[in-house]
């Protein structure tokens, strides 16, 4: 068996996903190759190389794979995965983006999000928003596979795989990329973070998000949202933790004003340890919570930031 | 231009799901099925191109079974024009989906294709991309908003850092996310008026698409229960508890 990684990374770093991704494909087993596609990635390589069970990095360093569009990153993936038994990659957005393209372009199809490698040809993941789980067994020479992050422990550093260039330019007439906006924040990425403290429509505007600034300072904390704070505009929509968003399991996950719909909870219930703070008594939040507060969150959030 | 909208069939996003007994699937005997709330996003954005005069023409399609022709029958009452049923009662995979799609495209020539970024049963999410590479066409997936401007379409995307525009040629495949617009509701003259729409039923053999996939399914689990837990009675308690008893702090 041999699996291909494609690497995911950000402003020239890579980014922590990949070694989770790289975990899976341990899982699955056979020699792991990991593909750096974009611009400039040199540093990226490097790193990727560094992975512990990695024995080859192939690194497609050119112009259309800057920003990663899906149509240049489909095409190399396609030409690359006749070699391969397995394509992996992490079910981030960019992941999502490209890989079913790789799938239909190989005839195949697609095994998204998976959460357990059980043999070489069957995976575990959850389906109706986590309520299920299945097992789903393919008989396509080629896997196609995304991975949820949080359900692999990342591997380490320690390899030295030799590093190679892919030299496929694929060519990309139909799609250019604009321009981009992203968060700024010194804080943990999301889906990494040991802490998490999320807010939901219970917290009245975008301006008393700040309420969870001193919170998250204190317990190096990563900040989240349900969809309702998204769409009423407090915060961005790279925040929302759910379904349909950012799936999260840290140590501490902590739901403020979050009445806890199965939509939202799909994200975050394989979180170690959960706390709710909710007026509502009655809110669903509190089945899953291990300790629940019932209380007004704007008396309870400047206490607990000084308790802390 | 023609717009053409994907829409599926699904489990109704309120309802709590059960797995049956043998594990075989999920019990949908009596469940309430609605319009997978992305595909209402996809319907919502062609009606509103259509009211801007960007669209001429808007045509809703699904792949399902007789039922499905319901949710057919809603995107007519939101505002379609007329609508393409592949009729199926096997399990579709997305794969096959985009297939069939990509058929249709091949028929009905439309300027741009508007589906949900994933389906919240199967929670897939790849239909839309896979019907951009089987047809050939750039893919501007979890929009936030799309802008027709002449041959070209900016799409604004939600990603995980944030937002990103991408420019694509048309014809080209959009895949809603939340944020793209809020869908109405459909009234009741339309809903009236949406049962003498013109509706089109074919079947996979008629596009000369295979419907089975090499994916088996087999089984399904719930999965594990959380234990509720305990109320505590103060901040107090709560950062004890954190730190002395869960040792999160
Ligand atoms: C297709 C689809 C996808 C979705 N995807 C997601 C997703 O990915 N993530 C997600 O989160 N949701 C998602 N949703 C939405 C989900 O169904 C809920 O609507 C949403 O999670 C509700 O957010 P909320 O808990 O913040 O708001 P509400 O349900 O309105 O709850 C607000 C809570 O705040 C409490 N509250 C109010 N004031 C105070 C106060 N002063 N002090 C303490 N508590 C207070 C209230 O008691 C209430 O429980 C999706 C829905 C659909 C249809
Ligand atoms: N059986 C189907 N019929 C019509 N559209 C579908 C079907 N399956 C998927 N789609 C479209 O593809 C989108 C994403 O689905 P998926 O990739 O399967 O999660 C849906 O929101 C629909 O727009």
């Amino acid at each position: 068996m041999s699996i291909l990684v494609l690497a995911e990374h950000h402003d020239g770093q890579l980014a922590g996903a990949t070694a989770h991704v790289v975990a899976a494909a341990k899982a699955i087993g056979g020699d792991i190759d990991v593909l750096v596609a974009g611009e400039n990635v040199g540093a990226v390589a490097e790193a990727a190389a560094k992975l512990d069970g990695v024995s080859k990095v192939r690194v497609a360093d050119n112009a259309v794979y800057a920003h990663q569009l899906a149509e240049p990153m489909g095409a190399l993936l396609a030409e690359l995965a006749g070699g391969y038994s397995h394509v992996l990659a992490a079910a981030t957005t960019t992941g999502k983006n490209v890989l079913p393209r790789v799938a239909a372009l190989k005839d195949v199809s697609q095994i998204s999000e998976i959460v357990e490698v059980v043999d070489a040809d069957t995976f575990k993941r959850p389906i109706y928003a986590g309520n299920a789980i299945a097992t789903v067994k393919s008989a396509d020479s080629l896997k196609v596979i995304t991975v949820r992050s949080t359900g692999f422990d990342a591997v380490g550093e320690g390899g030295s795989a030799a590093v190679e260039n892919v030299d496929i330019v694929a060519d990309n007439s139909q799609s250019s990329f604009v321009k981009q906006e992203l968060a700024q924040s010194d804080r943990p990425e999301l889906a990494a973070a040991k802490v998490v403290i999320s807010g939901g429509r219970g917290m009245g505007s975008g301006e008393n998000f700040k309420l969870l600034d001193g919170i998250a300072d204190k317990l190096g904390a990563a900040i989240g949202a349900s969809r309702a704070a998204v769409d009423a505009g407090f915060v961005p929509n790279d925040m929302q933790v759910g379904q349909t968003g950012k799936i999260v399991a840290p140590e501490l996950y902590i739901a403020v004003g979050i009445s806890g719909a199965i939509q939202h909870l799909a994200g975050m219930k394989d979180s170690k340890v959960i706390v709710a703070i909710n007026k509502d008594e009655e809110a669903p939040i509190f089945q899953v919570a291990d300790y629940g507060l019932v209380g007004d969150l704007f008396q309870i959030l400047p206490e607990l930031e000084s308790k802390l | 231009m023609k717009v053409l909208v994907a829409v599926k069939r699904v489990i109704d996003y309120n309802v709590k799901i059960r797995v049956k007994a043998d594990h075989s699937d999920v019990d949908l005997t009596n469940v309430k099925m609605a319009m997978n709330p992305f595909c209402e996003i996809a319907v919502e954005e062609a009606v509103r191109l259509k009211e801007k005069g960007v669209a001429t023409e808007v045509v809703a399609v699904t792949i399902g079974p007789k039922a499905a022709q319901e949710q057919l029958r809603t995107a007519l009452a939101l505002g379609a024009d007329r609508a393409i049923h592949v009729e199926t009662e096997e399990r579709v995979e997305s794969l096959a989906a985009a297939k069939l799609l990509a058929k249709v495209v091949e028929e009905e020539q439309p300027g741009l294709v508007i589906l949900g970024k994933q389906a919240i049963d199967t929670d897939n999410n790849q239909c839309g991309q896979m019907l951009a590479a089987l047809a050939g066409l750039p893919q501007g997936t979890f929009a936030s908003e799309v802008v027709v401007e002449g041959d070209k379409l900016q799409v604004t995307r939600e990603i995980d850092g944030g937002l990103q525009t991408v420019s694509l040629s048309l014809p080209a495949i959009v895949t809603t996310d939340l944020r793209l617009n809020e869908p109405r509701y459909a009234k009741l003259p339309d809903i009236m008026k949406a049962k003498k729409k013109p509706l089109d039923v074919k079947s996979p053999a008629d596009y000369g698409v295979e419907v089975a996939s090499k994916l088996t399914l087999l089984k399904v689990e719930s999965p594990a229960e959380r234990k509720g837990g305990i109320k505590v009675g103060s901040v107090d308690e709560l950062v004890d508890k954190l730190k002395n008893e869960a040792k999160v702090i």
